[in-house]
């Protein structure tokens, strides 16, 4: 952790007044704690992505190909015909600033590059040197082209590309705030495209793409060992329950085939949300005879392809169809993420649609069709639990999270890239007393990142990290503080995969927990017995006492 | 001095004295009166349709609207069906807000750290640019659409009506026109942004300075005309008319003013489509506005999709068949 950067010294480290002159005139420094290491020759070669060999960011030979101008000048060209977001994008931004303080890193580092249209700017300065007239004409005027804000591709530009677009999450809150709705994402994204034609990838990024192009999931967990981790937990709800939760895998024929990021199945306290799927499975099939399957070849509903190129994220995400396909099943169903939603929601039946071999999602116990995924026949796991719960075919126990004072994070792309907002607000008041929603400015459309999303949860940018989670942070502070709430809930596997960390950083008494923890706490498994503890192994409310004598005895 | 906005400054007052000189020294009435006009209108057509024809022709891949509220799903729950539409209307009325009120804009939130135990982060609603950009759009098309009674004879009925509401407030003579006064106040104020506001001012260039003294120039010029020099209007019609009925004339007793207001607006139109002033076509076409957010209901064509090499499931168990085995996970295959 941080060691070197205590909360205050990082706060004391902002200052949100840019200083005078022009932005041009600073060249990037690469400053451990706010890079990310890069990738990994092997993992590039994996998918056979272009430039995989060993390199260093902080070495001044980024062992480039030779003709690297070129490639990247028609990979922008390219670009700027296959999509009319970015030619637009790099056109009509006129730079009222309205973005500048909507960006986390923005206001965690005060870095006047992070203002979204600076971040923008890195490279719209080359586009406007290389593909506009005014630009060409510009060039043969000395001085004339910087004044204008343009500037040639050089090597230090590029390093420049490289550190920004690596200090975006994509979580579209600037967009939501252009006048014009130009959103920063769509450049990042493309950027990093560029960048990946030249195999400067980081390799938080390509080593969990090559792990889940080999192996079905970014950690790398063989089917097998998959198995075994669901079966642990099946042990741990059986001790809690005393009901087997088995789960089935691979099953041909099951109703709905389920896919949640790996993250649920292998980190705390992720795993507790994944413990809260079995219960709710177990709950629907002996209730309702629901047939679900889970996958061990997609085992990885998060895409981190997304984050290196349109392509490889088309590459990963073919599992989902592919499988649901070979196991003849009527619809899929996914869990809590949120860049993992905006890729189905927004781009997978586009990329390798149409899904006509599956059935329009219903769900069978409700009878509720689920007219929002019609086409590509993916439901979020919280609209159809919403659905359970409102048709009130879920027992719950609401007192089981009475300890608990929730207050809820939007992940950026569940909010921006979909706009599911109500759904999961409504499963956490029905399992929950006690919900506190964070100020206005800060929740559902204007939420804020976690600070490390878009592949940037990695351990060696952990000052980066702690700085773009402050805003969010500061929140839940306010929240703590002023309602004393005492768990973050989220929807995002990556959200609980850092929040952990970014808590203990800014407001240490905060846990984080995901939604389906809360209502595997609270659901009611048929010949249960009486429980004293939740997920967690921690006492039940009321039931402290209970569980010293178990532990005496 | 900052030569960002000083070469635009210094710029934008060359134009003017050469159109100035040019005429009341150099008796260039025809180039300043006749042929820049018309080069600048075919240009702006030109420049604007190979602008709009440019964008147009670039796909668009993925449908990715920005979401700004509560997406259709269930049918209990209640969608935001104008930031969130899943359907043309919805985008029709988030497009219509977005372009004639600034919706967006509208929401703007100005961020602010107390330096104290607190540390807190707060924000707070910021109107003031959302106001200035209103001011300023509205009060130049009401400009532009009173000029109308320089292009058109019979003047219609509807700018006869503008034109009294714009001088409804009745202060001397000639009455005054509150656009003009609205117009000046809000560029000003534009530009004041950029000099002073320190985010702001970092990352303008020349090019964001160069059309509000444009604009500020072309404003000063037509004010002066009226209020002051009090240019004969009667001329400017038959002059305008001349050119609109391309039967150019140059007028008697039309000064050099006139003729610097004149040139400066063909710079504008000129300098559009080869500007950030496009953004008046490109929020037409903005992809995370204008379309709905209905992706997983209706399948979206990307035009250019193709095939890629995938990891299959067959490739996978080949892999992991003994494994799978071993685990009692179902195979395709036994062996």
């Amino acid at each position: 952790m941080a060691d070197e950067l205590k909360p205050d010294e990082l706060l004391d480290k902002i200052d949100h007044t840019p200083a005078r002159g022009s932005w041009m005139d600073t060249s990037v420094q690469i400053r451990p704690g706010m890079y990310c290491y890069a990738a990994k020759a092997e993992s590039v070669e994996t998918l056979g992505l272009p430039n995989a060999r060993a390199w260093n960011p902080l070495e001044d030979d980024w062992k480039l190909p030779e003709n690297w101008q070129e490639i990247l000048h028609n990979g922008l060209k390219e670009r700027l015909e296959k999509f009319r977001t970015f030619k637009i994008f790099m056109d009509i931004c006129v730079r009222c600033g309205a973005c500048a303080d909507k960006c986390h890193f923005f206001l965690g580092t005060g870095d006047p590059k992070n203002m979204p249209v600076l971040r923008a700017e890195l490279l719209r300065s080359v586009y406007r040197n290389d593909f506009t007239h005014a630009g060409k004409i510009l060039q043969s005027i000395s001085g004339a082209s910087k004044i204008a804000g343009n500037r040639p591709l050089t090597l230090d530009v590029l390093k420049e590309w490289w550190y920004y677009f690596f200090q975006c999450t994509e979580c579209r809150r600037c967009s939501v705030f252009c006048p014009y709705g130009i959103d920063t994402a769509e450049i990042t994204i493309i950027g990093r495209e560029l960048l990946n034609l030249l195999g400067l990838n980081i390799d938080w990024i390509a080593t969990p793409v090559s792990n889940c192009y080999q192996t079905g999931n970014h950690l790398g967990i063989q089917p097998h060992a998959f198995k075994d981790m669901l079966d642990f937990f099946t042990e741990d709800i059986e001790e809690i329950t005393g009901v087997n939760v088995e789960p089935q895998f691979n099953k041909k024929g099951a109703d709905i085939l389920f896919i949640t990021p790996s993250g649920d199945v292998f980190a705390d306290p992720g795993t507790y949300t994944c413990q809260g799927y079995l219960i709710l499975f177990k709950y629907l099939k002996d209730k309702y005879d629901l047939d679900v399957t889970w996958s061990t070849y997609a085992s990885e509903g998060g895409n981190f392809g997304f984050f290196t190129s349109h392509e490889t994220m088309k590459r990963l995400n073919a599992k989902m169809f592919a499988e649901a396909k070979r196991l003849g099943v009527k619809w899929i169903l996914g869990g809590e993420c949120g860049h993992m939603w905006r890729v189905i929601h927004q781009y997978m039946d586009t990329m390798n649609g149409p899904a006509d071999f599956l059935e329009e999602p219903v769900n069978p116990i409700t009878g509720t069709k689920f007219e929002n995924a019609k086409s590509t026949k993916m439901v979020h796991i919280c609209e159809f639990t919403a659905d359970l719960i409102k048709h009130g075919k879920l027992e719950l126990d609401k007192s089981r999270n009475s300890n608990i004072s929730l207050t809820y994070h939007d992940s950026c792309n569940t909010a921006r890239g979909m706009g599911l907002l109500e759904e999961p607000r409504y499963i956490m008041n029905n399992v929950c007393d006690n919900f506190f929603e964070m100020p206005e400015n800060t929740i559902k459309e204007q939420t804020f990142c976690c600070g490390s999303g878009a592949g940037l949860n990695a351990g060696e940018n952990i000052e980066l990290r702690m700085a773009g989670g402050l805003p969010r942070a500061n929140a839940v502070k306010y929240v703590h503080e002023k309602f004393g709430v005492t768990h973050l809930c989220c929807i995002c596997a990556i959200d609980r995969a850092v929040f952990p960390t970014l808590m203990e950083y800014w407001v240490p008494e905060v846990d984080v927990i995901g939604i389906h923890e809360l209502v595997g706490n609270a659901l009611i498994l048929p010949g249960e017995q009486k429980r004293t503890t939740d997920l967690r192994m921690e006492p039940l409310p009321g039931m402290e006492e209970e569980e010293m004598e178990d532990e005496d005895e | 001095m900052n030569q960002k906005y000083m070469l635009p400054l210094i710029g934008v007052f060359l134009l003017f004295l050469l159109a100035y000189a040019g005429v009341e020294g150099a008796n260039m009435q025809w180039a300043f009166g006749i042929i820049f006009p018309y080069l600048a209108v075919i240009l702006f057509i030109g420049g604007f349709i190979y602008r709009v024809y440019g964008w147009a022709s670039s796909a668009v891949p993925f449908r990715i609207p920005t979401t700004c509220g509560q997406q259709k799903s269930l049918p209990w729950i209640k969608q935001n069906c104008i930031d969130n539409p899943d359907t043309a209307s919805g985008v029709f009325v988030r497009m219509v807000l977005e372009i004639f009120l600034f919706r967006s804009l509208f929401r703007n939130t100005k961020a602010g750290f107390a330096r104290d135990e607190t540390n807190r982060l707060s924000f707070s609603w910021e109107i003031f640019l959302w106001v200035g950009a209103l001011a300023f759009h509205y009060s130049f098309l009401v400009v532009l659409l009173r000029h109308l009674r320089f292009f058109l004879t019979p003047v219609p009925a509807c700018v006869r009506f503008l034109e009294y509401l714009d001088g409804i407030i009745q202060i001397g003579l000639p009455g005054i026109f509150l656009s003009g006064i609205v117009l000046i106040a809000a560029v000003l104020f534009l530009l004041a942004r950029r000099i002073f506001d320190g985010k702001v001012s970092y990352i303008s260039l020349a090019s964001d300075y160069f059309p509000l003294f444009l604009i500020i120039g072309i404003a000063a010029t037509g004010i002066s005309m009226r209020y002051f020099t009090k240019v004969d209007i009667v001329s400017v019609k038959e002059f305008i008319m001349s050119l609109v009925t391309f039967h150019p004339s140059i007028p008697e007793g039309v000064g050099g003013l006139f003729y610097a207001h004149l040139f400066m607006v063909s710079v504008l139109f000129a300098y559009l489509p080869i500007s950030k002033l496009m953004h008046i076509g490109g929020i037409f076409l903005s992809p995370t506005r204008n379309m709905a957010n209905n992706t997983r209901a209706k399948r979206h064509i990307n035009p250019w999709n193709y095939n890629v090499k995938t990891h299959t499931y067959e490739e996978y168990e080949n892999h992991f068949r003994d494994k799978m085995i071993e685990a009692g996970l179902p195979v395709d295959k036994k062996e």
